[in-house]
């Protein structure tokens, strides 16, 4: 069995239960996608399933030749883990039916960029006084430590700075439905990053 | 996503993966996923009208209908999401409101009592008035309108 598959986040809406409780979902597209190469123990070290997903015209000859035995120029390669190597050939092709409906899974995206933001965005710091006085200190920091001793600012201060923009990693989502015509997944809840970013999404280590 | 060649397998439906210019294609997508959800038929209510609805309860392991009369003072939302408020004078005159899915499985029937004539499409000013200054005007039914 596959313990992931590369998807993309079509967007947001809401589903209703058998007993009429409504949940907010995410609607990910979740495969198909064929297996590129597998990773062995004697070759590379480890064991894996390399995944390919989406269709590509922008690959250059190494690329393509990379994709040519699965039989598709995918976009966007991953590896996954799988239970056993032998189940899997290069050029099958693994659709969203490999998760069911209640399975608890993890969700791996790449979040929306926010820029360079404060710190009041950023970190959640408190900003200065609104009033009393106050001027260009709203939304400032704040101390980032004390005088002399020992006269420089710490390592890892929190401060302003890029915000977003990273890897981010959800975990135990549950799948409220799995549309297997369309190859869909509804997740319970949001799901990191913008609408068409991709996801990886794997079954939940912590269950 | 429907197959774009038709036929092609599986595979076509990746197609749009990535593609620039589908957010159409995606919006209808999640489009149908709501519309699987809708009812077959809703009867035609705005805010003013005195509507019942009729809600499923669960006691226990028993599930029976209690009806929530009352006006409605709000339908707001589209698709899916679409609801609307009931307010009803409950005993000792406080106002109850409650607010429900028009799609939700958990409403078994609305049945439209009585149209208002009113001139907004949230009835908030209701809250502050009782008794008499609390009426709503009868509105004329078109033809083809019939209380249910």
């Amino acid at each position: 069995m596959i313990q992931g598959l590369i998807g993309r986040k079509l967007g947001m809406t809401q589903v209703f239960d058998e007993n009429g409780v409504v949940y907010p979902v995410t609607v990910v597209e979740t495969g198909p996608c064929v297996v590129t190469q597998l990773r062995t123990i004697e070759k590379d070290g480890y064991e894996a399933v390399q995944l390919g997903f989406g269709i590509s015209k922008r690959l250059n000859k190494p690329e393509q030749g990379h994709r040519r035995d699965s039989g598709y120029m995918s976009r966007v390669l991953r590896e996954v883990k799988a239970d056993s190597l032998t189940d899997h050939t290069v050029g099958e092709v693994i659709t969203a039916d490999a998760f069911s409906n209640g399975e608890i899974v993890d969700i791996t995206g790449t979040s929306k960029g926010r820029g360079f933001q404060g710190g009041v965005k950023r970190h959640g710091f408190a900003g200065g006084p609104k009033t009393h006085g106050q001027s260009d200190r709203h939304r400032a920091v704040g101390s980032i430590g004390a005088s002399a001793t020992p006269g420089r600012v710490f390592k890892g201060m929190r401060g302003p700075g890029h915000m977003g923009h990273e890897t981010v990693t959800i975990q135990n989502l549950e799948v409220i439905r799995v549309d297997t015509e369309r190859n869909l997944l509804l997740i319970k809840g949001s799901v990191p990053g913008p609408r068409n970013g991709e996801l990886l999404i794997r079954r939940a280590i912590k269950r | 996503m429907t197959d774009a060649g038709g036929g092609a397998g599986a595979f076509s439906r990746l197609r749009p993966a990535g593609m620039k210019g589908n957010a159409h294609m995606v919006a209808q997508l999640i489009r149908s996923i709501e519309s699987e959800q809708y009812k077959a038929s809703v009867p035609q209510f705005n805010a003013g009208d005195n509507l019942r609805v009729a809600v499923k309860v669960v006691e226990g392991t028993r599930e029976r209908i209690q009806n929530f009369e009352g006006v409605c003072i709000r339908r707001r939302g589209g698709g899916i999401n679409e609801n609307f408020t009931v307010r009803r004078i409950a005993s000792h005159s406080v106002g109850v409101e409650r607010t429900f899915l028009i799609h939700s499985p958990r409403i078994d029937k609305i049945e439209v009592l009585r149209f208002g004539k009113v001139r907004r499409s949230k009835l908030y000013y209701l809250r502050g008035l009782s008794g008499k200054a609390a009426r709503i005007k009868e509105r004329q039914r078109k033809p083809g309108q019939h209380l249910v």
